[in-house]
């Protein structure tokens, strides 16, 4: 590990959906959660144990899976639809189209153990395409927590005003970014920092590193601006403008596919800026991932605060 | 959202109460009555479209035409009733048949059906629940409506509901895995509130079934899925009725209703090729006769 990698945190996320989750199950009957057996992996152990009878498990059928939870949604109920991301929304991506977003029908799509969480398992079990295929859809919220806090406001949200939704549900260890007191509207991204050199852009992992990155750029006395996408549908276009407007580079960086994911929306708001000093880069990947752990992957794409870092350097010295 | 046709709800009603006191040749009498009348309206919209699936609107028809005047507890002019038996056409690209069968029920004006397929119109080419009441779930690829039929029964059930869900699927469609997928769940789940029609004409879009990817023995297949099976002649609406009786043994129904692709037209009965023609206006008279 080298010496600019962040502290990887103490908080997987996916303890806090699954408090968040029983805690409200107990004052609502409506909410029910689905998954593929994925009791353990999707951390609803003991929802199951509270709610015997409100879990329901498909097996090994992501298709079925996501159609039961808009069968489910139709009888009024909140399904918490539970599945390890690639599986989710890879296997049964039409199902999630057509049952879900399409129909309009108020399932909450978890995304368990997002990104390359699953490191060494390889591209197959990444959730790294997510973003680039559900942005394409219509209707549906994307919204990834970026520590506990978050993860708890957004099984919340889900719960006060459902409707379709995809939460990115992390399990790679994240420190906490966010405070009760922070900022939390639909569609909209926080400023974690505020700042007028420069603007790094991120989500989920890599907000943590964002905010490492603008310390290590304050000690250059440059001075950066940090949001984080908690949304990345629906997107908010008002951050880009302001940050492409008032900012003179933006750096976005996301442990997703390059192609069509958050950097792509954020590079097509500045594009059809009528005019625009901003410069942008974006970090992510663009091949499948090689064999290792999820740390080294990280590493490996420069999703860490020293890739943020390098890429606003280079933005700045264009600028 | 189009909505409710009263006087028609009202039309629809008188006649689902004659259909409910009637029996045997009198009852059979007017459910034909009404399934020619959901031909002709389907082959006028299909006309007019110069676009639809008229082969499968027509074998499909009966198994509607009895569903809906005299099976399903439904409110038309409630369609979101909580505790309605749900309705769901998996096979979506028969959406005419489904649509003229819901405005016959005055769950929209029957003046509506001249707009299938126009520009802007709420009636799509597949059935979309956000434009048009009745329809639960918005249907067209194949293999998705079964898994949201367990859904809804699974749903029932936890609310201790009355309600029972029917799914009528095409046969070809099973060759879809998730349905597959769904049938072993809801036989895991023993919901005796769920039943599946499988509309067995043995025709699918290019060739017959059996030549595609073949299906049988489907009763034994589906009885081995863990399913009540009842195999009936599905244009015999006394047989129909039957088969929509409560499950006897605890598990999911599945009604195999035999039928013949186009029923009802003779040049497009049991004819590959009127999976989805358009009819000549010249055929369309011979039609509108032969269903008159």
């Amino acid at each position: 590990m080298s010496v600019d990698t962040p502290n990887p945190g103490n908080y997987d996320n996916r303890t806090a959906f699954a408090e968040e989750l029983i805690a409200l199950a107990e004052n609502d009957e409506r909410i029910v959660a689905v998954c593929n057996d994925s009791v353990g992996s999707s951390n609803l152990t003991g929802f199951r144990e509270r709610f015997p009878e409100r879990l329901i498990n498909v097996g090994i059928a992501e298709q079925n899976m996501v159609g039961v939870g808009a069968g489910l949604a139709d009888r009024g109920l909140i399904p918490f639809v539970c599945a390890a991301g690639p599986f989710l929304t890879g296997r049964a991506l039409e199902q999630v189209k057509a049952d879900v977003a399409y129909s309009g029908h108020n399932v909450i799509l978890c995304g368990m153990s997002p990104g390359m969480a699953y490191g060494e398992l390889g591209p197959t079990h990444h959730s790294v395409e997510d973003f680039s295929w559900l942005r394409a859809l219509p209707g549906l919220d994307i919204v990834v927590p970026a520590d506990r806090e978050q993860t708890r406001r957004a099984v919340r949200d889900a719960v006060a005003d459902p409707r379709p939704t995809y939460i990115r549900v992390g399990r790679h260890k994240v420190p906490d970014v966010t405070q009760e007191s922070t900022p939390w509207e639909r569609g909209r991204m926080q400023v974690l920092r505020e700042g007028n050199d420069l603007t790094l852009i991120g989500t989920g992992t890599l907000v943590s590193r964002a905010l490492q990155a603008a310390d290590m750029l304050a000690a250059d006395g440059v001075s950066v601006r940090v949001l984080n996408a908690s949304w990345i549908a629906p997107f908010d276009e008002d951050a880009v403008v302001r940050a492409a407007t008032e900012t003179g580079g933006i750096v976005v960086a996301e442990e997703a596919n390059v192609a069509g994911g958050l950097g792509a929306a954020v590079a097509s708001v500045v594009a059809q800026l009528p005019a625009s000093r901003a410069r942008v880069r974006l970090l992510g990947l663009r091949d499948f991932a090689p064999t290792g752990s999820t740390d080294f992957l990280l590493e490996h794409f420069g999703l860490t605060a020293q890739g943020y870092v390098d890429a606003a350097r280079e933005v700045l010295g264009h600028a | 959202m189009i909505d409710k046709d009263v006087p028609q709800i009202g039309r629809w009603s008188e006649w689902r109460e004659r259909i409910d006191a009637a029996q045997d040749a009198d009852r059979d009498a007017l459910l034909h009555e009404r399934a020619q009348w959901t031909r002709r309206a389907t082959i006028t919209m299909i006309d007019k479209a110069k676009a639809g699936h008229i082969g499968g609107d027509f074998s499909v028809t009966d198994i509607l035409t009895v569903l809906f005047n005299h099976v399903l507890r439904i409110d038309p002019g409630n369609p979101d009733w909580a505790e309605r038996d749900r309705f769901i056409l998996s096979k979506g690209h028969c959406a005419a048949a489904l649509y003229s069968t819901l405005a016959w029920c005055g769950f929209f004006s029957p003046d509506e059906l001249e707009t299938f397929m126009a520009p802007l119109s709420a009636l799509n080419g597949h059935p979309n629940r956000r434009k048009v009441p009745g329809v639960e779930t918005n249907t067209g690829p194949l293999g998705h409506g079964l898994p949201v039929g367990v859904g809804a029964a699974i749903a029932a059930r936890l609310a201790n509901g009355p309600e029972r869900v029917f799914v009528v699927l095409g046969d070809g469609e099973m060759q879809e895995g998730s349905n597959w997928e769904a049938l072993m769940s809801a036989a895991h789940y023993q919901l005796d509130n769920l039943f599946i029609t499988i509309d067995r004409n043995r025709l699918q879009q290019g060739a017959r079934t059996e030549d595609t990817n073949g299906l049988d023995p489907l009763p034994e297949k589906l009885a081995a899925f863990g399913w009540e099976v009842r195999e009936v002649d599905g244009h015999d609406y006394g047989a129909l009725i039957e088969a929509y009786q409560p499950s006897t043994s605890g598990k999911p129904v599945a009604v195999v209703a035999n039928t013949i692709k186009g029923k009802g037209v003779s040049f497009i009965e049991d004819r590959v090729e009127w999976h989805h023609k358009v009819p000549t206006a010249e055929q369309v008279e011979l039609a509108l006769k032969e269903l008159s």
